[in-house]
């Protein structure tokens, strides 16, 4: 199944993720026009840009959640533009959504736990006790404690705070052990305290994977990612580090000339 | 945290085995539908028996995989005519009968759930409506259906060839038997691995995929679980009335039932038995009323999504805190 691919030559370095000429295309709008990705193993990349620059989309292409028109996704060297999203989360590529994904109706312990449980293969044992699950809950406990909500580890999760349905969500996520963390406004709408302690929480998991996050906020990357991709209008205006991008006119014209954030 | 209490939370948070207030609960409810027939009518009971089993079907699928089917009787009237034409036309024994009743409910569920699993939301639920509307129009057409009249007269005749059925407390212990097991069994599904993904579907389907599960395989596999039980409560219920007839394949039948669930309390392991206990004794109490006992159980659904969406038991759970 592993095709010949050709990594882009300007950029140095193990490339794990990239696409080729992404474009989506609704109805008489063009969201994602031509877009090309390079993701360097083992970095912190984040993708910024104003409101409505196809951010988000550019995520759903990436993860399938929404078809391409055209162009091409590779991950580690593999075509994946035509597998279904379940197949790339399997492949070890997970996301995270820009509303907080939890499952409300489940204790912040078993949200952890349903993603271990993916460890099993298929789950279609109706007729077993949820016992059987029990080899997962020492892991579903502890990493729960690694995101700081032991003490909530019984709560359910609709419950809990906005700030720590994100810490739970990073958990949930971090528990599927992925290659590489796809992370949507990981920061938005959360209050100063939550955003540095969210950083940090993705610094110490950037450890020994790769990260890909949508910011609608220059600041918040500029310390956290080791290279940004600025885009407006479904297209790439600049790339590069925080440093490049941010002294680069268009990007400065994009957000100054756009919105004083 | 000292030891006792981290341990205490650490049990809340990842129960393990049956809660003991179930067990109890379970109990008591056996020992009292073990009495029951001595002190009320068995007929009257055994149909809140068959519709505690078909709303706790629905409620499989509603409450636990978040998938509202307006063609529940679709399932439910399949497998009483069947059960009926198979006990009557081909003298069939009524264990034989029923397992061939569910059966097709099964089979009718794979095909439909296939289908319909595609869409989500309110298209889901037409979807199934229209499903369901065909299956009726079937059984109106059909040749073998007795049309307007229904399969009428069906024998209970001999469970294994020694259980005489046509006493009605004899076959009351039957039907308990197998409506017990009904609910047992999918108290079982709901508290499986399988359960958990089911759970986890209603709460939030994109993030499940993004966690590499295979949704719709899931979807399918509970809709064809909900489809079989319901088709089992059909089935027997065929025999009960020793009637198959329009009214169990109607569209009011599906809106019944999810009334039923609805009362009770969606997604509680009790709140669907409570529910079709409710009804039932409504319908049946009130039926000197005729037409207006549509209008009473119009005016209760409403009552009930204004003031008690949880439904009954729902709202029980809240206020004492526990799991239902």
């Amino acid at each position: 199944m592993i095709e010949a691919f050709e990594p882009n030559p300007d950029t140095k370095g193990d490339i794990i993720l990239s696409a080729r000429d992404l474009t989506k295309r609704f109805a008489g709008f063009v969201a994602v026009n031509g877009v090309n990705l390079d993701i360097e193993r083992g970095s912190i990349h984040a993708l910024i840009g104003p409101n409505g620059a196809g951010k988000t989309t550019c995520f759903n292409l990436l993860t399938k959640f929404l078809q391409p028109s055209s162009g091409t996704i590779h991950f580690n060297g593999r075509n994946i533009t035509d597998l279904p999203s379940a197949d790339i989360a399997r492949l070890g590529v997970v996301r995270s959504f820009q509303i907080s994904a939890v499952f409300p109706r489940m204790s912040v312990a078993e949200n952890v736990r349903i993603a271990l449980q993916r460890r099993r293969g298929d789950s279609f044992d109706f007729w077993r006790a949820q016992r059987v699950l029990s080899d997962f809950d020492d892991e579903a406990l502890r990493r729960v404690d690694e995101v700081g909500l032991s003490e909530f580890s019984h709560v359910m999760a609709g419950d809990l705070s906005y700030g720590r349905k994100r810490a739970l969500e990073i958990a949930t996520t971090l528990a599927l052990e992925p290659e590489m963390m796809l992370l949507d406004e990981p920061m938005a709408g959360m209050a100063q305290e939550d955003v540095t302690r969210i950083s940090a929480l993705i610094r110490t998991i950037s450890a020994n994977r790769t990260i890909l996050m949508v910011e609608h906020n220059l600041s918040v990357v500029a310390d956290l990612s080791d290279r940004i991709t600025v885009l407006a209008r479904g297209e790439v205006l600049a790339e590069g580090s925080y440093d490049e991008v941010s002294k680069h006119p268009g990007v400065v014209e994009a957000y100054i000339g756009a919105s004083h954030e | 945290m000292s030891v006792e209490t981290q341990v205490r939370s650490q049990a809340e948070a990842l129960p393990v085995g049956t809660p003991r207030l179930h067990i109890i609960i379970f109990a008591v409810l056996l020992v009292l539908l073990l009495i029951a027939p001595f002190v009320l009518y068995p007929v009257f009971l055994m149909k809140v028996l068959c519709f505690a089993l078909f709303a706790s079907a629905l409620n499989l699928l509603l409450g636990f995989g978040g998938l509202l089917s307006f063609g529940h009787a679709a399932f439910f009237g399949s497998a009483s005519y069947i059960t009926a034409y198979a006990a009557k036309d081909w003298g069939l024994s009524p264990e034989l009968a029923i397992l061939l009743g569910t059966a097709a409910a099964a089979a009718l569920g794979l095909g439909i759930g296939a289908l319909a699993i595609r869409r989500q939301g309110i298209y889901f639920a037409m979807v199934t409506l229209a499903f369901a509307q065909m299956v009726f129009f079937f059984a109106v057409q059909a040749p073998f259906t007795g049309g307007e009249d229904g399969i009428q007269a069906v024998p209970r005749g001999h469970m294994f060839g020694f259980i005489d059925l046509s006493s009605d407390l004899t076959l009351y212990f039957v039907v308990l038997v197998i409506v017990f097991g009904g609910l047992l069994g999918i108290y079982r599904i709901i508290h499986s691995p399988f359960g958990q993904v089911l759970k986890a579907i209603r709460d939030n389907e994109p993030r499940l995929i993004s966690l590499g599960y295979k949704v719709q395989r899931y979807k399918l596999a509970v809709f064809v679980m909900s489809a079989t039980l319901a088709g089992l409560a059909g089935a027997t219920k065929a025999l009960v009335f020793q009637l198959a007839s329009l009214t169990d394949v109607y569209w009011t039948m599906s809106g019944e039932v999810v009334l039923m669930t609805l009362l009770g309390g969606m997604g509680t392991v009790f709140g669907p038995l409570v529910g079709a206990a409710a009804l039932v004794t409504m319908e049946n109490y009130f039926a000197g009323l005729g037409a207006w006992v549509t209008v009473l159980q119009g005016v209760i659904f409403v009552i009930s999504v204004l003031l008690f969406r949880e439904g009954i038991v729902g709202v029980i759970a809240r206020l004492t805190k526990k799991s239902l």
